[in-house]
């Protein structure tokens, strides 16, 4: 960035209202050429609709938007595309159907001199760009097979396509491997170099301090401040988004450590994990730490019936018991809260209130027909409060509300349930730092009041600041276990990575 | 199809990776099992009843579904956009109405206006259900449920009890089904050129892209810029005008036309659609594919005959046919989204 350069994109005072929720109420960015820009904030800070705003998605209710010095309203998507906008969103919206070189080019596809869609060159043109960015991806393949982090690349050789002046990155890195961010930033620093503007939205602190020129603050829908990363701490960033002084983390508070519930033996699924055994107690929470593809989630799915296991026994109070599927699991007193909450965990077009009572609703049922909707407010006001949802009221529906939030109404639908052992998987992921440190607290206390816990999770900190014990997992075996006192990042890092040979689980 | 084959010759040469060559053959396989399927019944009915494998049989199954394959291409449309239209029987017997009662309201009417009189009826009915489906945001199976009864309705009103019959007709109109072009039916011809116009919009304009880029997610043709509601409103407008000159066919091939025309051809034709491949829910399908099914059902449908089962077998077998192609289909996709997934882990 030259401090002489003009900037490309200003938007100022910019409103967006959804009904009763005030999405953004004073939104700020100013963007200069070659410069990566990232735009930090809590989950529901509005940093998703500024950056729809900018993408020609909604339409703000006030501000003003210049781009390259000229005022301008955008309409459509298509008009911020013309402006030189290129939006990589946090949800690939590609089409299913078709291939990956149709996705880049839809609507847009070449045309040779007689105005038929030119196949061969949009074929090349694509291979170009995915070589650009090194992914092993077949240009002829339909999206619909293709992995999370793959339906990403999709959409970044889309962006790249554009030959954007602006580039907006709607947490692209959530759903990538280390290997994939790696080659995102290189590219991102390729087009800097370019001149290209780029927005990071992002909740990883480090990305922002290795790649992010300048940083730009949002809280409550409104901007906080702009200025460039130097002048920044993680702790500055941290308060200046939530405003107010993190005490900690990680509030693990002390509970009392009962007797075993869960009592799993040599539990084996062929081919997805081996000789599974633990041990679960009354408020204990039992961290899983491991890489991604582990078998983690894979072995909370058999625990909870969702898939069979092919040998090993499951006791729970001693009983020896066969969970055939979620129902029966649930009865047990299980409850699972799934890591991808908008497939598995929320019906999205419902209100709060009916999501957090559907696993119980027949119970709220007069006669197992009508719906006692008296007794569903009450109970989802109740919880409401507890995990402090923030909403318009519980009557919103669940689509309209920020990731941490929708959180929150996951675990509200399953406490609701009255579990006994609650599996959590990665339950603040894709969540901000003021949210997840709710999160947190809600865990612990739900641990002290003599639930057992088995917690999911790939952030390091997370899992040893939350658990009583942590265990470890490597490509379907168990590989590590170490007390609260004796876990530390690098022993849990080389189990996970399968550098220790443990003799006890061999 | 050419310029399908074409596309496809050259992607094929572009990269011959073999993980590309299994998508793409897996992709084709719906049509390749209805030839399969279709080779099938031939050699077994043929040696059955050797009248069944000449040429003026297989000249009557095609001249018997020529009319349903143009109207199952229209259908194609609406239906890749995840929609669909239910009232084509009664476009197709309303505009067949419409056409033939011309000749015998003004005797010495052209055919040409005969012609146009169906596709402008085709045309207008089309858009009335494009435009409640679009600005109405009404589900497209309500609005043409009910525009099926309500087109049928008028065309009641219109005939009165009425019918049209070959004497009032002039032959010049009868001919546009029957003359023969190098020996080939006219019919025909016309069903080929445009299942050909139709296949090569679909496959080679943005236009016919953008009409799968709409059925496969909504929400992120949205994004790209595409204006969901013009081209969704636009489908049902060339179906309209396709079912109005099936219409006008339709009259010229039976001759006699009352206000009962082509009633329950929907069923036929969302049939022919379905068993084609044309994925019910958007996205997914191709002209060859629906035309490919027409003609399989033609195909079975001549060969009961030829059998001498009960007519009653016909409906029960087309019905099973729907099913065993929906099954088959649910279970490719299901297999493929295995294959890609297992094939990445590795």
């Amino acid at each position: 960035m030259t401090e002489t350069s003009k900037p490309i994109v200003e938007l100022t005072g910019a409103a967006k209202q959804f009904g009763a929720v005030q999405a953004v109420r004073n939104g700020e960015l100013v963007l200069y050429p070659g410069e990566v820009h990232a735009l930090l904030g809590e989950n529901g800070a509005g940093k998703s609709t500024l950056v729809k705003i900018l993408g020609g998605i909604h339409r703000p209710d006030a501000g003003v938007l210049k781009v390259a010095g000229e005022v301008v309203e955008l309409h459509n998507p298509a008009q911020s595309q013309h402006l030189g906008i290129a939006v990589i969103h946090q949800e690939p919206t590609l089409f299913p159907d078709l291939n990956v070189a149709e996705n880049v080019f839809m609507g847009r596809h070449p045309r040779d001199r007689f105005g038929r869609v030119d196949w061969k060159r949009m074929y090349q043109e694509v291979e170009r760009l995915i070589a650009r960015l090194d992914v092993p991806l077949s240009v002829y393949t339909p999206v619909q097979g293709l992995s999370v982090a793959d339906q990403q690349m999709v959409e970044i050789a889309n962006a790249l396509s554009l030959n954007a002046r602006v580039l907006v990155m709607d947490e692209p890195t959530a759903a990538l491997s280390a290997h994939e961010v790696e080659k995102l930033f290189v590219i991102t620093k390729q087009l800097r170099e370019q001149g290209v503007a780029i927005v990071l939205v992002t909740h990883r602190l480090e990305e922002v301090f290795a790649l992010a020129d300048r940083v730009t603050i949002m809280r409550d829908g409104a901007h906080v401040i702009t200025a460039p990363t130097s002048q920044f701490t993680s702790e500055d960033i941290i308060r200046y988004m939530v405003g107010r002084e993190l005490t900690a983390l990680f509030p693990k508070s002390e509970a009392e450590i009962g007797d075993v519930l869960l009592d799993v033996q040599h539990l084996t699924r062929e081919g997805v994990f081996k000789d599974i055994s633990f041990q679960l107690r009354r408020g204990e929470i039992l961290g899983f730490s491991g890489l991604v593809g582990a078998g983690r989630t894979e072995v909370a799915r058999v625990l909870f019936g969702i898939d069979r296991g092919d040998a090993g026994e499951i006791r729970i109070n001693k009983e020896r018991v066969h969970i055939s599927s979620p129902k029966v699991a649930m009865r047990y007193g299980l409850a699972y809260v799934p890591e991808d909450r908008r497939q598995q965990g929320l019906v999205m077009d419902f209100s709060i209130a009916a999501n957090m009572t559907l696993p119980i609703v027949q119970q709220l049922s007069r006669f197992g027909v009508v719906v006692d909707r008296q007794r569903e407010r009450e109970i989802a006001t109740d919880y409401s409060q507890q995990l402090r949802v923030r909403s318009a009221g519980i009557d919103q529906l669940v689509k309209a509300l920020s990731g941490g939030n929708q959180q929150k109404v996951v675990l509200a639908k399953w406490l609701i349930t009255n579990p006994k052992i609650l599996i959590l998987d990665e339950p603040t992921r894709g969540v901000d730092v003021g949210a997840k440190a709710e999160v947190h607290r809600i865990v612990s206390d739900l641990a002290a009041k003599g639930l057992a816990i088995i917690l999911i999770s790939s952030e390091l900190p997370e899992v040893l600041g939350m658990s009583d014990r942590v265990l470890v997992m490597h490509e379907g075996h168990l590989t590590g276990e170490f007390s609260r006192a004796e876990a530390n990042q690098e022993k849990v890092m080389f189990a996970a990575t399968g550098q220790v040979s443990n003799d006890k689980h061999k | 199809m050419t310029s399908t084959s074409k596309g496809l010759e050259e992607a094929r040469t572009a990269s011959p990776t073999s993980q590309s060559r299994l998508i793409r053959y897996v992709s084709r396989v719906r049509e390749l099992g209805l030839l399969v399927v279709l080779l099938l019944i031939v050699v077994i009915v043929s040696v059955q009843v050797p009248s069944f494998l000449t040429v003026s049989n297989l000249e009557q199954i095609l001249l018997a579904i020529a009319i349903i394959a143009i109207v199952a291409v229209g259908e194609t449309l609406v239906v890749l956009t995840r929609n669909v239209d239910l009232s084509v029987g009664s476009m197709v017997g309303f505009a067949a109405f419409a056409a033939a009662d011309l000749f015998k309201q003004q005797p010495g009417t052209n055919v040409l206006v005969a012609i146009l009189v169906g596709c402008l009826l085709g045309l207008v009915l089309g858009a009335i259900n494009g435009l409640i489906v679009t600005v109405g945001r009404v589900p497209a199976i309500i609005v043409t449920l009910g525009t099926l009864y309500v087109y049928r309705g008028l065309d009641f009103v219109v005939a009165g009890g009425t019918q049209v019959s070959a004497s009032d007709v002039p032959d010049s109109y009868l001919s546009l089904a029957t003359t023969k072009i190098l020996g080939i039916p006219a019919l025909l011809l016309f069903a080929a050129a445009i299942a050909l116009i139709f296949a090569y919009l679909l496959h080679s304009t943005r236009y016919g892209r953008q009409l799968y880029a709409i059925g496969s997610n909504p929400e992120a043709a949205r994004l790209v810029g595409i204006r969901s509601n013009v081209m969704v409103f636009s489908a049902f407008l060339l179906c309209g005008l396709l079912c109005g000159f099936a219409g006008v066919l339709w009259g010229a091939r039976f001759a006699t036309v009352d206000s009962t025309a082509a009633s329950g051809l929907e069923l036929q034709v969302i049939a022919a659609v379905v068993v084609g491949g044309v994925n019910i829910f958007g996205g997914s399908g191709t002209i060859l594919g629906a035309v490919l099914g027409a003609i399989v059902l033609g195909t079975v449908d001549d060969a009961l005959n030829l059998l001498k089962l009960s007519q009653f077998w016909l409906q029960a077998i087309d019905g099973m046919a729907i099913l065993v192609a929906v099954t088959l289909d649910a279970f490719i996709t299901h297999w493929l989204q295995r294959a890609l997934i297992t094939r990445r882990q590795k």
